[in-house]
Order: C-alpha cells, then structure tokens, then sequence
C-alpha cells in the first residue's frame, strides 16, 4: 500500500535538480524568444513589439553561414561515421590486447582542453608545418596553397573533435551484437559483405542514430574550429551568433538566430525520439524495472 | 596463412589503429610544443629544445588565475551536479511516477541543444534580469549542463544495483536513513565517483557557456581564447599535458579498482553458484 507521502518521494527527489534546468534552461529560452521579437538597442533598452521581421533579415542575412553550419556539420558527421564505424568495430571485435589502449585512445582527446586541441590542429596545418609540406611535395597541394583558412581546414578539425561522440555509441552497439547471428549468417552462405550491410549494420542502426546526433548537434553550433582553423569566408552560424551577442550587442538579431538553430535540431531530436525512444541518448537499453 | 590474407583479415584492426593515430596525433604535438623555444610570442613553428617552460610553468599570473579560477569553479559545479544529478537518478530508476516522461525529456533536451544556443539563452535570461555577470552566473550555468552527464552515469550504475542487499539491511532492523548511507550510498559510490569526475572535466573544458556568461570572469579556456590573438605563452602546453598526465594517472586508478570490485563479485558469485541456491531475479 502506498500512503500519498510515498508517492511523493519522488517528485522530492527529482524536485531541486530539475527545478534547476527548469529555471536556467527552460525559462531563459523564453526570455530568448522574448528578445527575438524585440526591439530597442543595449543603451536604450529592450521592449516587446512582436517584430517578427527579426526572423526573416535574420534568417536571409545568413542563409550562407546557416547553409555553411550544415553544410560542415553534415561533413564532418559522415566522416566521422567512415573513421568511427571501423575503429569501433575494430575496437569491438579485432583489438584483443590492444583493446584497453584503443578505448582509450578514443577518450584520450577529453582529457586536454578543446581549445588546446583545436590549437594544436592549428599547428598541424600551419603554412610552414612539416605536414603541409608533404601536401605539396606529393602535389596534393599547390606551392602557394594552404590549409588553414579553408573548409577542408574546418572541416577536419570539427571531425577530429566530434569522433569520440560517434565511437563511443557505435562500440556500445556493436558490443551487445549477438554474435551467433553473425554465425547464422554464415552458415547460411552469406558472404563477409552481405553479413555486414544485412545483419551487423541494421543491428547497430539505434548506435548509429545516437552517434550522428551526437556529432552533428555540437558540430552545426560549433564556433571554435572556424574561429580558429578558417578565415572570414569560413564563419558559421555559431560565429554569427557569439559576434551578435557579445560583440555587437543586438540581442534581437541573435537571439532570432539561436531560437531558429534550436528549433531545426529540436525537430530533428524529436523524430529521432519518436522512431528511438530517449534511452539510447541516455546511455543505456534496458528501461528501469522499479 | 599468406601475407595478404592476414593484411585482410586484419584489414579493420589496421584501420582502427590509423584512426587511434589521429585521436593521438594533435596530443603528441601539445605535449611536444610544450619544449618548444619559440623566438616570437607565436609558439607554432619548432625551433628548438627546452625544458625551460616546465621549470617555469606557473610563472605567469594570468593563466594562474584563470586555472584557479576553472578549478575552483569546476569544484563547486561537479559538487551541485553530482548532487542535483543524483536525486534525479534515484528518483528514475526506484519509482514509477507520474511525469517520468516528461522529466527524462527535460534531461535529455540540454545534452541535445548546441553550446551556442544554451550559452545565448542563458545570457537573454541575465540580460533581461539585469544580473551582474561573473563566479555566480558561470556556476549557474555550469552545473546546469553537467547534471543530465551526473545523472546518465549515477542511472546506468543504479540499473544494475542489488535491491535484496537493501532488503537484507531491512530485514535486520535498519532504519531507511541508515540502510540509504550504510548500504545504498557505499554501492553507489563509484558511480557517484565518475558522476563528480566527469562533471570536474566538462567544467574545465567548457569554453563556449562561458563565453557567454563569463561577464569580465576569465576561465582557463577563456584566457586561452583571448590569448590567441597576442601569442599563446608555451606554459599553456606545459598546463595543458601536466592536466593530461594527472588524468591518465586518475583514470588509470579508477579503472584498476574496478577491475579488482568485478574480480571480488566474480568470485563471490562462484561461491553462490558452489552453494547451489538458486535465487530467482
């Protein structure tokens, strides 16, 4: 028998912390919406007059940086999903001692600062670095070209610092795969490239949504890899946004720009929720049985 | 077995490997750089060998301050997130209640909301409320993002926690506040543990948040960006692999204790099953 006190252990429990992102993540994206169709400036205040005229300049004064943000985050996910999927799978099945040092290989990356890494990229592909040479030696590269300041700069620096967020989801898939299936599969005359697009890539399918969310989300925000890797004709739409806000100061303009960001991925995750459920986002398959 | 049918079979594991490489590779290059004797403030270009810079790590104020000023934060936000994140977890997985729905939603959303989006949110609400920006608006915007990570690590160690040890304290007359911090806390630890790890890192690594709400505040991450344009001194290489190093270290000693609590359940579990008592679940 449950008294009334029982059934409101729960909500006690919950009660602070998601009060807490009810205060500072539900709420402020009111307040986000409120400016965005607002008008006024920093020195003569803010004031509500419904202009949804905000949207449209917004969105056509940076249909290139939004299309771009796309555009990049799309790259950088499918070349995470062709570099992860076999690390993963190699991780998974193939590593044997080497395992361990592949796992954390992979999370490795977090232990240093995301800037620092993104800096170290910076050196990497420097005009005079060893690795650019190399480019131009084996004339990939022109003589006078570079890499720093072009797409394939941003491009390469967003899939370096997203792959973990790929690997991980796709190792844990791959992990729990019933490999007795991948024996049926055999026996049944299936050939190494059947089994894999017909049994383990369907069977990883819930790893492989998780891992493009993953990537692809933090990626089409993303404003350090441009700022630091591209020049101005690589800016995305997270640049447009910090330089509204914190450069600029008109609020209105970036905060219609955010609010349209989030409401594209939020559609996004929210067919993605429907067709999985939030538990492979969560970390883990089986729902609590209390 | 010939060559080239061990270059195939192996074909995935060299792949993996090539990409471990590249995970590897920009750490290589901090940690190399970080004995670089750079002629200009540009620390980009090898020029030459020194430990100079590891003799002298902590010699400018600066990124001292702005490393204090991380930890300190980190510290607080890994404390309330850890905390926060907790109650929600216990309150997930050991009751059905109405609105479960709903509140895994309000988890999940954040993790699935860009940086951007969340730091220029949290900026219109202070804004509009005219707050002064600085410790107390990072720390509110710290421990919001890192309590749905407190919560996914504390759950998934729920899931698999033993109700009948709770029972069995129960059952010898302990009151629910002594079995919770005799048995239920103790069990929960490690998983707490990662919880206040995990959360540490993603504060001291936040940068975009911060950006945002940092008003006149200068994190380490922050001090680094506003660095860039002037040079960035070779102490932040040294910093940034000693951070490294210490990781590894802890990483290393959380992994090995676990390894020995799995070996002692596994071995506790072979008695059971030598006593042949079959317990359903």
């Amino acid at each position: 028998m449950t008294t009334l006190r029982q059934r409101l252990v729960p909500y006690g429990l919950m009660g602070p912390g998601l009060l807490w992102l009810a205060l500072f993540f539900v709420v402020p994206m009111f307040f986000m919406a409120w400016f965005s169709v607002s008008s006024g400036s920093l020195e003569a205040g803010w004031s509500l007059t419904w202009t949804f005229s905000n949207y449209t300049d917004a969105i056509s004064n940076y249909t290139t940086q939004f299309g771009r943000s796309f555009l990049y985050a799309g790259a950088a996910t499918i070349f995470c999903l062709l570099l992860g999927y076999p690390l993963a799978y190699a991780i998974a099945f193939k590593a044997g001692r080497w395992q361990n040092l592949m796992l954390f290989a992979v999370i490795a990356p977090f232990f240093t600062t995301y800037l620092i890494r993104t800096i170290a990229w910076k050196t990497i592909l420097e005009d005079s670095s060893p690795v650019v040479s190399f480019l131009k030696t084996i004339q990939v590269l022109p003589s006078d070209g570079r890499v720093l300041a072009t797409s394939a700069a941003v491009i390469a620096g967003l899939t370096y610092n997203f792959l973990p967020f790929m690997v991980l989801p796709l190792y844990a898939s791959l992990e729990r795969l019933d490999l007795r299936l991948l024996e049926a599969s055999k026996d049944l005359y299936a050939s190494a490239t059947q089994t894999f697009f017909r049994v383990t890539l369907p069977l990883t399918a819930p790893g492989i949504i998780a891992g493009v969310l993953l990537t692809f989300i933090p990626a089409v925000g993303d404003y350090v890899n441009a700022t630091f890797l591209g020049g101005v004709n690589q800016s995305m739409i997270g640049n447009v946004i910090q330089a509204q806000y914190l450069v600029i100061n008109d609020y209105a303009t970036a905060a219609a720009l955010s609010f349209t960001l989030m409401i594209i991925i939020l559609i996004a995750v929210m067919l993605y929720i429907r067709f999985a459920g939030t538990e492979a986002l969560m970390g883990d398959e089986e729902e609590a049985s209390a | 077995m010939t060559l080239w049918q061990r270059l195939k079979d192996n074909a995935t594991l060299y792949v993996g490997l090539l990409v471990v490489f590249y995970m590897l590779a920009p750490i290589a290059v901090i940690a190399l750089f970080s004995f670089n004797d750079p002629t200009g403030k540009f620390n980009f270009e090898w020029v030459g060998f020194t430990t100079e810079y590891w003799a002298n790590a902590f010699d400018n104020q600066e990124i001292n301050d702005s490393l204090w000023l991380s930890i300190r934060l980190a510290f607080f936000t890994s404390l309330g997130a850890t905390i926060l994140g907790t109650l929600i977890a216990l309150a997930l997985v050991r009751y059905e209640f109405f609105g479960r729905k709903a509140a895994n939603l309000l988890i999940v959303i954040p993790i699935a909301t860009p940086e951007v989006v969340i730091g220029a949110a949290l900026l219109s609400l202070f804004v509009y409320a005219s707050a002064s920006l600085g410790f107390t608006t990072l720390l509110i915007a710290h421990i919001m993002f890192s309590i749905s990570f407190a919560v996914i690590v504390v759950r998934s160690r729920l899931i698999g926690f033993d109700r009948r040890l709770e029972e069995a304290a129960a059952d010898l007359g302990a009151s629910p506040l002594t079995t919770f911090f005799k048995v239920t806390l103790p069990l929960l630890l490690p998983g707490i543990a990662g919880a206040l790890m995990l959360t540490f890192a993603l504060s001291v690594d936040d940068f975009v948040i911060s950006n945002f709400n940092a008003g006149s505040s200068v994190t380490f991450p922050l001090y680094i960006f506003g660095a860039n344009q002037r040079g960035i001194p070779v102490q932040v290489n040294v910093i940034a692999t000693m951070l490294f190093l210490v990781a590894v270290i802890a990483i290393t000693f959380v992994i090995l204790q676990q390894r020995r609590a799995e070996k002692l359940v596994e071995k506790r579990a072979d008695d059971d099953n030598k006593a042949s008592v079959a317990i359903p679940i």
